[in-house]
């Protein structure tokens, strides 16, 4: 059985500057199944984006090689593209002076959909997303929510075997992100042989949706297996978060305390205040840890316990918050 | 779906947004025939003030129904890539099964409709305010030398928008570059004749020349007297012209989508 999508030591460069190159994707092997919800999860300027444009035949890789539905992208963009479409985040494809019909007509033409059946699935989709009632509406009159939808419909309009949504919650607001969320898993359920391969930055995303989840960072990846798994391999101990008032500069006031790893800082809703988390594999180390608190001078104002996320684990692997710095 | 199915979807769809979304709102009338048609004016106002023939106000009046192809080609065609890239849609177009090309042929027919539709308005309107004399000499060449002005003009916009593809910003500062030089060389508002040798061979390689300067003998009463070139001769010059472009664009297309993905200049975010 062919793989969905296949990477085989792809690696992309480029030029940034004279003599220097940025390495957006350094080696990485993937393997989706037929059948996944695949995401990739990672910070901005990861390489998320790159790896999706090489699948999409849209960039050649620097060396390795990319299969989608085993097709080499490279070798036979011509047999990969007919069998995916691709919707990413905040994009303002379409023109404004169609409505919403004919824009998702317009793109659906360009995989030759014949006319019928084109308008049977636009009408379903536009119902599906509630988008039915600005069907006339022209694009450049829309909300981005409702630009989205139609971006989202477009993806699917042409009921592609494998899917590349880019980030495409991004931006919406959460009754729409979670319709779209409900909608992908539907659309996967419908038939096994479709594949989505999903990039976010949001960690309850990748959560809720996939099956499997490649963590990549500074364009390699590092880790790569079930949601479930992955939290396992948080290993013992349990993750406590702790409120701290004073605000802390950062998390030296646990680093040497032993036991402790992953911590990092939080916004917490108190103001003034500011959530320390962190993973302890020793529960009685909690009462050095409130010691050591009250001598730095810091009120303890909240205290818990909890399962640990993604987010624990990407701290845990990449050093840093998947958020930081943005 | 066949190769050709696929091909003819795809045209369609892409001259859609001009054929049909392009005359939808009609502020074009005011932006790209009204105002037009006051330098236009200008002109036809110079030539009775200096007792000029009659002709020469019949060719004003061609000459500014034929701005609407130039602008076409520079705005909807040359610099359309840099438009498209910005929104997104280039990614999505290179991306579907559709070969690049019907992208270009697409553009080009829809422009080319559009445009014909500013300029029909144009013509008109300069027709019937100025009392403008316009006979049909030779209706089948003029028709065959008109088709071919246009997909002359047209293909050079898509070979254009491959170069362009490339260049991104800049575009759109050549476009404006280009704009007044080529209604000089193309004699616009006076005959081409008077630009002397050297200024005639470069502006014999702009289809928008030749297409003019025969659409004015075939439609003008002694239209004759002011041609640069017979007409027959011109028609031929623009199918070769069609030929070469049109080869040139698919080539250049060819060569130059590659060597975006190779240097991965073809999408807006590459990361």
């Amino acid at each position: 059985m062919n793989l969905a999508v296949e990477t085989i030591d792809l690696t992309r460069t480029y030029k940034v500057k004279r003599g220097e190159t940025l390495t957006a994707l350094d080696r990485v092997n993937l393997q989706i199944r037929p059948g996944e919800v695949f995401g990739v999860l990672g910070p901005n300027g990861a390489g998320k984006t790159t790896a999706i444009k090489i699948l999409v035949t849209l960039l050649y890789p620097s060396s390795g090689q990319a299969l989608v539905a085993g097709h080499d992208v490279v070798e036979h963009p011509e047999k990969v593209r007919p069998l995916i479409n691709m919707v990413s985040g905040g994009e303002t494809s379409g023109y404004g002076i169609l409505t919403v019909r004919e824009n998702i007509w317009m793109f659906s033409q360009f995989y030759g959909l014949p006319g019928a059946v084109a308008k049977k699935r636009i009408d379903e989709y536009l119902v599906r997303f509630s988008l039915d009632k600005n069907a006339k509406t022209k694009v450049h009159n829309l909300s981005t929510g409702m630009r989205q939808k139609m971006n989202i419909i477009r993806g699917f309009v042409t009921d592609p075997q494998i899917l590349f949504l880019d980030e495409p919650t991004l931006g919406l607001d959460v009754h729409i992100a979670r319709e779209v969320r409900r909608y992908i898993r539907e659309w996967i359920a419908e038939n096994n042989r479709r594949t989505v391969l999903l990039t976010t930055h949001y960690m309850a995303e990748a959560e809720e949706l996939c099956d499997r989840i490649a963590i990549i960072d500074g364009g390699r990846l590092v880790a790569c297996d079930t949601p479930a798994a992955l939290r396992r391999s948080l290993g013992e101990g349990g993750l406590f978060t702790l409120i701290l008032s004073p605000e802390p500069r950062d998390t030296s006031l646990v680093a040497n305390i032993p036991g402790v790893s992953g911590a990092y800082l939080l916004p917490a809703d108190e103001p003034g205040s500011m959530a320390l988390r962190f993973q302890l594999s020793d529960d009685q180390r909690l009462q050095d840890i409130f010691a050591v608190a009250a001598e730095h001078g810091y009120r303890i104002k909240g205290f818990s316990k909890h399962e640990p996320d993604l987010e624990d684990l990407f701290v845990k692997i990449v050093g840093r918050r998947l958020h930081e710095n943005e | 779906m066949s190769r050709i199915g696929l091909l003819l979807r795809a045209i369609w769809a892409r001259a859609y947004v001009r054929i049909v979304g392009g005359n939808r709102e009609l502020s074009w009338m005011l932006s790209e025939v009204l105002l037009p048609m006051i330098s236009l004016s200008a002109y036809i106002f110079i030539y009775r003030s200096l007792g000029a023939p009659r002709i020469y106000e019949g060719l004003v009046v061609l000459g500014g129904a034929m701005i609407p192809f130039w602008i076409g080609v520079l705005w909807s065609m040359a610099s359309q890539f840099y438009w498209e890239k910005e929104t997104g849609n280039l990614d999505l177009y290179m991306a579907s099964p559709m070969h690049p090309v019907t992208l270009l042929v697409g553009m080009a027919v829809g422009g080319m409709f559009m445009s014909f539709v500013r300029s029909f308005f144009v013509l008109l309107l300069g027709v019937f305010v100025f009392r403008v004399e316009l006979t049909a000499q030779q209706p089948l060449l003029l028709v065959l030398l008109f088709s071919l002005t246009l997909t002359s003009l047209f293909s050079m916009g898509m070979a254009a928008s491959s170069v362009y593809f490339m260049v991104g910003r800049v575009g759109i500062k050549i476009n404006q570059i280009l704009i007044e030089p080529v209604y000089l060389l193309a004699g616009l508002y006076f005959p081409v004749t008077h630009l002397g040798r050297f200024l005639l061979v470069l502006a014999a390689l702009i289809p928008l020349t030749l297409g003019l300067d025969g659409v004015r003998q075939l439609l003008l009463p002694g239209g004759a007297s002011i041609g640069l070139l017979r007409p027959e001769i011109e028609t031929g010059i623009l199918a070769v012209m069609t030929v070469v472009f049109t080869i040139g664009a698919v080539r250049l297309m060819r060569v130059l989508e590659q060597k975006g993905k190779r240097d991965g200049t073809m999408s807006l975010r590459w990361q």
